[in-house]
């Protein structure tokens, strides 16, 4: 079964990494990139990292005309800051997955439509 | 099959009836649900056909009498239902069609059914309406009487829940090893919150629905003889027990509660005490590191061993409480704490105590109802009055109700 990962920042996050030597960075995304290589095959697709929500630009369609306003589609400290689709056998292994990702604090599951 | 036109058993009064047949249900709901859920392995089509089966037994049996076998008479309602509404739905109609009866499901069937029932990807609500329905073989509308509910708040709830069962790819199974205790606990937490409902119920209708009591009871002992090793669900299981002793004593006939330290102790259950210590002591033998349930079960042992309110060995209860508080940290645990702390240290120190809960707890009517009793101990009638008045007014049970009315009066 196919399920969409997404990967929320929250402002302490993002503090924490802020904080970080750039010795610990670079154990932290060492953490991240054997994350990668240890779930190598159940990934199917998967996006780099973010930039941050001060980046993002939204467009609303569902007004006569299309509107385009700065910023991400909700306002709030939790932004999401990466996407990857997995191939999993159900929701429990996808469970499973979820709980040894090393980083970022929040992470919605969702299947894909089949 | 003729079982049903075979009545047994024929009613007497309709409160019995009503006993035998809630039992005669749960027994076999479960187990029908299990078999038809390998069968199909579609849990909302199982379950969909289980309901029905079990509404057309509410239905028919009280006038019929119980059949011989009722599992057999279940299963030939359930089955002739599906054939007729999986009509779309070749493959189940063929697969149900070659069943017969008696099937033989596997002793884990009902086991796996509680995982998916509770699993944590569903809402807490949905966990407890789905596992009274699936594993206990309520129907919708009983578990929204006894939730005092509206029927169609608990359908929704179940339909939403069976949706995401399927669509978010929730599985069927036990889980593993390295998963089982988180799970687990999640279970008990569920039946937790079921036994504490029906125990206390904290809504209006009825302060005593004893109904959910027993269901938390019964699955509490089939989930122990599924996991005869799991010494947390023994430690519910003699929690639940040790309440129920002491039911005939803790409601007056009119309906009034009395207090443990009123209570007439030659009307507990002694027997029931007895058992259910000594399963107590056996699980602890057998297990070092008594989790939550067994600390809160020994708590209530330590009250069901005492011949008198004076003879409480409240040391023993402090130090069962201390260690309860390092495995659950949470304010509701130090409140239950300040009562041994009043008998071991004073009713000075139990105020102090309390007072650092005023801020996560000032919505809760427990809260200001130990407040009053301790502020009276000391003497300040004033404020234990109006700490009365708060809990009055926080409080939906009508028994709690009666019992801080009465202390306001007097």
């Amino acid at each position: 079964m196919k399920y969409v990962l997404m990967f929320v920042d929250t402002e302490e996050f993002a503090k924490e990494v802020e904080a970080m030597s750039p010795a610990e960075l670079e154990a932290a995304y060492e953490r991240v990139n054997q994350w990668f290589v240890d779930n190598a095959d159940r990934i199917t697709a998967r996006t780099g990292k973010l930039q941050g929500a001060a980046t993002a630009t939204t467009v609303r369609l569902d007004g006569p005309e299309p509107v385009t306003t700065d910023g991400p589609f909700i306002e709030g400290k939790e932004v999401v800051s990466g996407v990857i689709e997995i191939d999993v056998e159900d929701l429990d292994e996808a469970l499973r997955m979820v709980k040894t990702w090393p980083a970022c604090p929040v992470i919605e599951i969702r299947p894909v439509v089949a | 099959m003729t079982d049903h036109l075979d009545p047994v058993r024929p009613f007497a009064a309709d409160e019995p009836a009503a006993d035998e047949l809630a039992r005669v249900v749960r027994e076999h709901a479960g187990r029908l649900a299990a078999s038809l859920m390998s069968l199909l392995g579609d849990f909302s089509a199982a379950e969909d056909l289980v309901q029905d089966a079990v509404e057309s037994a509410l239905r028919r049996w009280p006038e019929e009498g119980i059949p011989e076998r009722p599992d057999a008479w279940l299963f030939t309602v359930a089955r002739r239902r599906g054939l007729d509404v999986l009509r779309r739905q070749e493959n189940y109609r063929t697969k149900l069609a070659q069943l017969q009866w008696p099937v033989r499901p596997a002793p884990d069937d009902r086991l796996r059914l509680i995982f998916i029932c509770c699993h944590p990807a569903l809402a807490r609500q949905a966990q407890i309406a789905l596992t009274l329905r699936v594993v206990c073989g309520l129907t919708t509308a009983q578990i929204a009487a006894a939730f005092v509910v509206p029927e169609s708040t608990v359908a929704q709830r179940i339909t939403r829940a069976k949706r995401k069962i399927a669509d978010a790819g929730i599985p069927y199974r036990i889980p593993r090893d390295d998963e089982l205790a988180e799970r687990l606990s999640e279970v008990l937490t569920v039946i937790y919150l079921l036994f504490n409902e029906g125990y206390l119920s904290s809504t209006a209708e009825r302060a005593h629905s004893r109904d959910l009591v027993d269901d938390a009871e019964w699955l509490t002992a089939l989930l122990a003889g599924l996991l005869p090793n799991e010494p947390e669900v023994t430690g519910l299981l003699v929690l639940i027990r040790l309440h129920r002793a002491r039911v005939a004593a803790r409601f007056t006939s009119d309906g009034h509660i009395v207090l443990l330290q009123d209570q007439t102790r030659a009307r507990w259950d002694h027997a029931a005490i007895a058992d259910a210590t000594a399963l107590l002591t056996r699980t602890a033998r057998r297990h070092h590191s008594p989790g939550p349930y067994q600390l809160q079960a020994a708590i209530a042992a330590c009250h069901c061993e005492a011949a008198t309110w004076a003879e409480t060995d409240w040391e023993q209860i402090l130090v069962l409480y201390n260690m309860l508080l390092l495995l659950q940290p949470n304010a509701v645990t130090r409140l239950h704490r300040t009562v041994a702390v009043r008998y071991v240290e004073g009713v000075h120190a139990a105020l102090t105590e309390l007072e650092g809960l005023q801020e996560t707890l000032g919505k809760y009517a427990l809260f200001y109802a130990t407040r009053a009793e301790l502020l009276r101990a000391s003497g300040r009638n004033a404020e234990a009055h109006q700490a009365d008045e708060q809990a009055l007014a926080l409080t939906a049970n009508p028994a709690q109700h009666d019992l801080l009315r009465d202390r306001l009066s007097s």
